[in-house]
């Protein structure tokens, strides 16, 4: 199965073990092909013109937005495209944050990526919004028995990470759900580690907003996706102004257009976007039970090997259950660079740093940690680059 | 190959602890960091009233690179003033761009990461540390 999965990625030839797909997904060629098509034969601006490129390439990126819609189970009209996933929480911490008052709270976590905390700060600097927190578990996962605690009727949103992107660790959404459903709050899932690993169920979820970016989902960069629920769409006022998100403009005022073109101005990502759907398609069709079942089994070698290796300190959950291959460690008197470019010579590809959860680093009393990341391509030949690579590391550097 | 920075002489003035450590009492101190990677080093220096350093210390939270970094700047200004800092400067930036110069010294050792773009700043940060305690 992964072999034929794994031959769709041209990028992947032999000798590179890519485990730096948390980082950015490499792209199979259903969506190259289908950025390719576009920019080759519909590349226009969207909405405004009336020749036939600018027609092509306005239902093309209207169909992308199907094609997403279609892959998370909601209406298309519901699906906003952003430039990335920080910029669709930004929008949330912009627009949602402008219906907030001071002295309102929003409920975050400890393990947050910055995108999902410095935006929450900027909105607490200029509206006086209060920040509350859930703490970190020794496994690197959301301790949710202060759910009860931190939250009350001054907290409009919890916006939690679904997936950590440094310890793998998958929330309980039901609990968060049902915990913020009590007080009345909304919540907001970055699914930005989650969406690379199988289908999503918005709906059925229960939660607020989600938030994800393309290059995580095999699709290119600079496109993102914010799904929100169609009230508060309508009830938000739009992030950035200027073309394509208005009604009427006139010289001291103007009126918006309805969402999602409310919060798209100016011109949007349409190659990307168009790479996104078909990424989206791709995703719908792939046998996904096959693929976690993949992914587990990698991810145990992972943590076999690692907690066989000595000074090796996996930060995360050592077990499989509510987890995806998403593996962080620290190499006692390494640093996580000189892993990772050592690791490189040996045709790995790694992340090492903080991964932007700096706080969540800080908690373990850690500046950084090396990361694996393994995606639906993901093979054993990986895992043994990854084990032979860390032998090498560790005799340079130990 | 990427693993050639990490040669005999990067290894050895990374595991150099000649002046690793903070000094007690310094006249000078100033920290810096790498927001891309978290990395810290704080520099101290015990400089005499002519701006001869007495003595150095360095602090680094750092990878290999900027350990040794470290060391090497640490052992081109012990007993020397602000001109040696500024031409350490200037013979690492050369090395940093692949220019080969007897004048680079010790800091000859940094040639292969010039090839490393993302890597440079892991190198630059102790004398990043250092310049405002060579500028007061």
């Amino acid at each position: 199965m992964t072999n034929a999965l794994r031959s769709q990625f041209p990028i992947l030839t032999p000798g590179l073990a890519y485990l730096d797909s948390a980082a950015t997904a490499q792209m199979p060629l259903a969506v190259l092909d289908a950025v390719r098509s576009f920019e080759t034969t519909s590349r226009a601006n969207v909405k405004r013109g009336v020749h036939r490129l600018a027609e092509a390439a306005t239902d093309a990126y209207a169909a992308a937005r199907r094609d997403v819609a279609a892959y998370l189970g909601v209406p298309a009209s519901e699906i906003v495209f952003t430039s990335g996933c920080t910029a669709a929480l930004n929008l949330v911490a912009h627009s949602f944050g402008a219906l907030m008052k001071p002295g309102d709270a929003v409920l975050l976590s400890g393990l947050e990526h910055h995108s999902n905390l410095v935006p929450w700060q900027m909105l607490t600097a200029r509206s006086g919004i209060e920040l509350r927190f859930l703490d970190v578990d020794a496994d690197g996962r959301i301790d949710l028995s202060g759910l009860e605690s931190k939250l009350d009727a001054r907290v409009k949103l919890v916006s939690l990470a679904h997936v950590s992107n440094v310890t793998g660790a998958v929330l309980d959404v039901a609990a968060v759900v049902a915990a913020a459903s009590e007080v009345g709050a909304r919540v907001l899932l970055d699914g930005a580690q989650r969406a690379p690993h199988g289908p999503l169920d918005l709906k059925a979820l229960g939660v607020d907003f989600y938030a994800f970016g393309g290059h995580k989902v095999f699709a290119p960069h600079g496109v993102g996706v914010l799904w929100a629920r169609a009230e508060l769409l309508d009830a938000m006022p739009p992030f950035l102004g200027g073309g394509e998100m208005i009604a009427q403009v006139e010289l001291t005022h103007s009126t918006w257009a309805a969402a999602p073109a409310k919060f798209e101005a100016g011109t949007p990502p349409i190659g990307a976007a168009i790479g996104l759907g078909a990424a989206c398609r791709w995703l719908g069709a792939l046998p996904w039970a096959d693929i976690a079942a993949n992914e587990q089994h990698l991810c145990q070698r992972l943590l076999d090997g690692l907690g066989a290796t000595p000074g090796v300190r996996v930060l995360g959950p050592q077990s499989l259950q509510a987890r995806v291959p998403v593996v962080s460690f620290a190499l006692e008197g390494a640093h996580p660079h000189d892993i990772c470019q050592i690791m490189d010579s040996a045709g790995v590809a790694l992340r090492g740093g903080h991964h932007c959860a700096q706080p969540l680093h800080k908690r373990f009393d850690l500046a950084g940690t090396t990361r694996a990341s393994l995606a639906l391509y993901s093979d054993d030949s990986d895992i043994d680059a990854f084990f032979a690579g860390l032998a090498k590391a560790r005799k340079i550097l130990l | 190959m990427s693993d050639a920075i990490y040669h005999d002489a990067i290894l050895a003035l990374a595991k150099d602890r000649r002046h690793a450590g903070r000094l007690d009492a310094p006249t000078h101190s100033h920290t810096s960091d790498n927001p891309l990677c978290g990395d810290r080093v704080t520099i101290d220096v015990d400089r005499a009233a002519d701006g001869t350093v007495r003595r150095i210390g360095h602090f680094v939270r750092g990878c290999v690179l900027c350990q040794a970094a470290a060391a090497a700047l640490a052992a081109s200004v012990e007993g020397q003033g602000a001109t040696a800092f500024a031409a350490a400067e200037t013979a690492l930036a050369r090395v940093l761009a692949g220019e080969n110069s007897p004048e680079n010294g010790i800091w000859a050792a940094f040639s292969p990461v010039a090839r490393h773009t993302s890597r440079l700043d892991c190198v630059r940060l102790p004398l990043v540390a250092a310049k405002p305690v060579f500028e007061a």
